[in-house]
C-alpha cells in the first residue's frame, strides 16, 4: 500500500492548479473569460484518452486530481460529461454533457451550455443503485436538434437549458456501459466538490486570519476557529474516499464484485464531497458576515455551484441506497 | 496511488490470517467484564500468544524488541485482527501503546531492559497516571508532586481516569518536580511500582455502571530516580512523545470494528423490519460511507507518515470525525432496535448495543475532547491565530 500521490501525480496536479491560477483567477471567474480552449489544449479532458487517439491513457487516479483543481477554480461546466465521452470515445471532441432521464423526475431536466455543445448523451432508464442497471441504454442527441428555452439559472455562472419538447431519439450506443458512465460522472462530480470544499476552507481560513472585530482577528475566536476546522474536517475524508474510489474504479475492469464495490465507494464518496462543498460553502458565507451576503464577494458563487454539483449524477438518496445495498453484503475493503 | 498489498504485505497478511484462524478456536472463554484478575490473565495470555508467534508490539522498533513493521503492515495487523474478531488489547493498552513506546523513544539502555520485554511477552501490565480531577483538557496543570529525597522521589497527590490501575505492575506518572518553574517546564515522568506503599486505587463507576476506570491516591510514594524517564522537569516533551502516539494509529483497528458493527446493525434491521424505513436506512448508508472514509484516511495518513517522518495533520481530523461518527453508530442501533434499546443485558456483555452506547459517550471526551481538537485543528492545521489565554479552549 502506498497511498499517497506520486511524484507524476503531485506534478500535474500542480500544473492543472498553476495554470488554473493564472488563467483563471476571480477576475476572469466573472468578466466571461472562455477558459474551455485552454483546458482543451492542456489535455485536460484527454487525460484519460488512450494515447493512440492523442490522449494521455492515465486512469481516474489522475482525472479526479484534475477535477479537485477543476472543482476549486470554480470553472463551469459541462466538465464531466466532456471528460467521460473524451475517455470513452463518444463524442468527437468539443463540449459534451450527460444527463439521465429518471423514473421519477423531481423538477425539470436542466441541460448545462446546451448550444455550446457539440454532444448530448442521454442515459435513457434510471440505474437504481442496487443493479447492474441491465436496462439502462445510453443515446447520443445532436445538441441542434433540441429545442429548448433558457431558464435563469441560481448559479450566475452556470447556464441551463430546459428542453420544452420530446428529446429527439438520436442514436443509440449499445457499446457503451451506461451504469459504468454514470458511476464515473458521480465520481468526477464528487472530485470537483472536494475542490470546491477546500477553495471554501482556504477562502474561510483567510478570511477570518484579516478580519479584525473586537480589535483581533475573528479567526482568534473559538467559535470561528470551531467552524472553519469543522469544514476541514469533512473535506479531508472525503477527498481521500475520492481518491480511493478512483484507484478502486481503476482496478475494477470487468468482475462484478469489484466494480459493485468501488461503485459503493464511489457512492460513499459522493455523499461525502457533496456534505462537504455545500456545508463548506454555507460555513464559508457564515465566516464572512454580511461580505458573503453581498454579490460582490466571490462566496455565493462557490454555494452555488455546490448545489448544481448536487444535483448533477447521482444524488444523496442515490448514494446513500447505494451504500446501504452494500452493507448487508459486507461489501468493501474494511 | 495504490491501495493493494505490495508481495512482502501480502506475505504478511496471508501469514497472519492463517495463524489467527488456528489460534482463536484456543482461545479461553473471555471473562466476566467485572473480573479484573481474569480480564488481566485473559488479555495477557493473548498477548503471550502473539509474542510467542512474533505478532508482538508489531509496530515496535526491532531495536526495542518489536517486529520492526512497516507501518502499512501495522494497519495490516489492526485490520486482519479486528477483522477476524481476536481479543482487544485490553490491559496491554498502556504498555504496548504510550509506556513502552516512549521508554523504546527516552529511556536508558538499562530501562528499556528492565521494562520493555515484559510488557511485549505480557509479563506486566502497566496503567496511565496523567489526568488529575484538576487537570483534564488542561493536564499542564497537574499538580501531584514528588520532592527529592536522596535517591528517591517522594510522591504525593492523586490521579483519575486510571485504567486497569487494580492489575497493573506499573504506573506511567506525570508529577510535578519544579513547583516555580513555568508549568509545561516543571513535570518528569516516572514510573511507579503499583505495590509500592502509599498507593491507594479506588475504582470509579462510571455512567456505565462499571468499573472501567480508577482513581490513585499517592500518599508520600517512594520511587526511586532511577525510575525517571528523561531529564528531571522534561517530562511534558516525553509525554508528547506518548500522545502523538495514541493520536497516530490508535483508532485505526476500531474502524474496522464499527464497519464491522455496522454490518451486523444492517443485518438486524433486516431482520426486525427498520431496513424498510428509508430514512433509516440511508443514515446507515451514509455512516458506512463515513468509516469507509476514515478508514482510507488512516491509510492516507500512515502512507505520508512513512514518506515524510512525521504523522500528517490528518490525526486530529480523524480522532474528531470518528469519535462523532462512533457514537452515531450506536444512537443508529437504538433507532433500529427501538425499545429494546432501552434494556441492558445482565453482565454488561460486550455485544450489547446499549452498554455499548454508554461506553462509547467517552469518545468525544477522552483522549482529547472534541472541542480541544477543533483547536488544535483551526490552529496548527489552518494556522489560525491563538486564543487569548484565559478564554477557554
Amino acid at each position: 500500500m502506498e497511498f499517497r500521490l506520486t511524484d507524476d501525480q503531485t506534478a500535474l496536479q500542480r500544473g492543472i492548479r498553476e495554470l488554473l491560477d493564472r488563467a483563471f483567477g476571480s477576475g476572469q471567474l466573472r468578466d466571461g473569460t472562455d477558459i474551455w480552449p485552454e483546458l482543451e489544449a492542456a489535455g485536460l479532458f484527454s487525460l484519460r484518452a488512450p494515447e493512440a487517439s492523442g490522449g494521455l491513457g492515465l486512469g481516474l487516479a489522475e482525472a479526479v486530481l484534475a477535477f479537485e483543481e477543476l472543482g476549486r477554480a470554480l470553472v463551469p461546466g459541462p466538465l464531466v460529461g466532456t471528460e467521460l465521452a473524451t475517455a470513452h470515445g463518444l463524442a468527437d471532441g468539443g463540449r459534451a454533457a450527460l444527463v439521465r432521464l429518471p423514473v421519477v423526475p423531481r423538477g425539470p431536466l436542466l441541460v448545462e451550455q446546451l448550444p455550446s455543445l457539440r454532444t448530448l448523451l442521454v442515459l435513457d432508464t434510471g440505474w437504481h443503485g442496487d443493479s447492474r442497471g441491465s436496462g439502462a441504454v445510453l443515446r447520443r442527441i445532436a445538441p441542434g436538434e433540441v429545442t429548448a428555452e433558457e431558464v435563469h439559472s441560481v448559479d450566475p455562472l452556470t447556464r441551463l437549458w430546459e428542453p420544452t419538447g420530446p428529446l429527439p431519439p438520436g442514436e443509440e450506443l449499445p457499446a457503451a456501459d451506461p451504469v459504468r458512465l454514470w458511476v464515473e460522472g458521480t465520481l468526477l462530480t464528487a472530485a470537483l466538490q472536494v475542490g470546491l470544499a477546500d477553495r471554501t476552507v482556504r477562502t474561510a481560513v483567510g478570511y477570518a486570519g484579516q478580519r479584525e472585530q473586537f480589535g483581533r482577528p475573528i479567526g482568534a475566536f473559538q467559535a470561528v476557529q470551531h467552524l472553519c476546522a469543522d469544514m476541514l474536517a469533512r473535506t479531508e475524508p472525503a477527498r481521500v474516499a475520492v481518491r480511493a474510489a478512483a484507484v478502486l474504479l481503476d482496478a475494477a475492469g470487468t468482475g462484478p464484485d469489484t466494480f459493485e464495490a468501488a461503485a459503493a465507494e464511489v457512492a460513499g464518496a459522493g455523499l461525502l464531497a457533496d456534505e462537504a462543498a455545500v456545508r463548506g460553502a454555507r460555513d464559508c458565507l457564515q465566516v464572512h458576515g454580511g461580505m458573503g451576503f453581498t454579490w460582490e464577494s466571490d462566496v455565493h458563487l462557490a454555494l452555488k455551484r455546490a448545489w448544481v454539483h448536487q444535483r448533477s449524477f447521482a444524488g444523496a438518496e442515490e448514494c446513500a441506497e447505494r451504500a446501504a445495498a452494500a452493507l448487508p453484503a459486507g461489501l468493501g475493503q474494511v | 496511488m495504490e491501495l493493494r498489498d505490495t508481495d512482502a504485505e501480502a506475505e504478511f497478511r496471508h501469514g497472519l490470517r492463517e495463524w489467527l484462524d488456528k489460534t482463536l478456536p484456543e482461545l479461553p472463554a473471555t471473562p466476566d467484564p467485572g473480573d479484573w484478575p481474569g480480564r488481566r490473565a485473559y488479555d495477557t495470555g493473548w498477548q503471550r500468544r502473539l509474542y510467542d508467534a512474533g505478532y508482538a508490539g508489531v509496530h515496535w522498533p526491532a531495536d526495542a524488541g518489536g517486529r520492526g513493521a512497516s507501518p502499512a503492515e501495522y494497519l495490516i495487523y489492526l485490520e486482519e485482527t479486528e477483522r477476524a474478531g481476536a481479543p482487544y488489547v485490553g490491559a496491554n493498552f498502556v504498555g504496548l501503546l504510550h509506556a513502552g513506546p516512549t521508554v523504546a523513544a527516552e529511556g536508558t539502555a538499562e530501562q528499556r531492559r528492565r521494562w520493555l520485554p515484559p510488557i511485549l511477552s505480557g509479563a506486566e501490565v502497566w496503567c496511565q497516571g496523567f489526568s488529575e480531577s484538576g487537570a483534564g483538557s488542561d493536564l499542564a496543570a497537574l499538580r501531584t508532586r514528588a520532592v527529592r529525597d536522596g535517591d528517591d522521589y517522594v510522591v504525593s497527590g492523586s490521579k483519575i481516569w486510571t485504567s486497569h490501575a487494580e492489575v497493573a505492575d506499573w504506573c506511567e506518572l506525570l508529577v510535578r518536580t519544579g513547583p516555580t518553574e513555568p508549568r509545561h517546564r516543571g513535570i518528569s515522568w516516572l514510573v511507579m511500582p503499583m505495590d509500592a506503599p502509599g498507593v491507594t486505587v479506588r475504582p470509579l463507576r462510571t455512567l456505565a455502571g462499571t468499573n472501567e476506570f480508577a482513581e490513585l491516591f499517592l500518599d508520600e510514594v517512594r520511587i526511586p530516580v532511577a525510575n525517571r524517564v528523561g531529564a528531571e522537569n522534561d517530562g511534558w516533551r516525553v509525554t508528547m512523545v506518548t500522545l502523538s502516539f495514541e493520536r497516530g494509529t490508535a483508532f485505526a483497528g476500531e474502524v474496522v470494528g464499527c464497519r464491522r458493527t455496522l454490518v451486523q446493525l444492517a443485518r438486524l434491521a433486516q431482520a426486525n423490519g427498520a431496513w424498510a424505513d428509508p430514512a433509516l436506512r440511508r443514515r446507515l448508508g451514509a455512516l458506512a460511507a463515513l468509516f469507509g472514509a476514515l478508514w482510507r484516511l488512516v491509510q492516507w495518513n500512515v502512507s505520508e507518515a512513512r514518506a515524510g517522518g512525521v504523522p500528517g495533520p490528518g490525526a486530529s481530523v480523524f480522532k474528531l470525525r470518528f469519535s462523532e461518527a462512533r457514537q452515531e453508530l450506536y444512537d443508529l442501533a437504538a433507532e433500529v432496535l427501538g425499545t429494546a434499546s432501552l434494556v441492558l443485558a445482565d453482565g454488561g456483555a460486550e455485544g450489547d448495543w446499549t452498554a455499548q452506547r454508554l461506553q462509547g459517550l467517552s469518545y468525544t471526551i477522552a483522549a482529547g475532547t472534541s472541542q480541544i481538537q477543533r483547536s488544535i485543528v483551526a490552529q496548527r492545521v489552518l494556522g489560525l491565530p491563538k486564543e487569548r489565554k484565559g478564554t477557554g479552549g
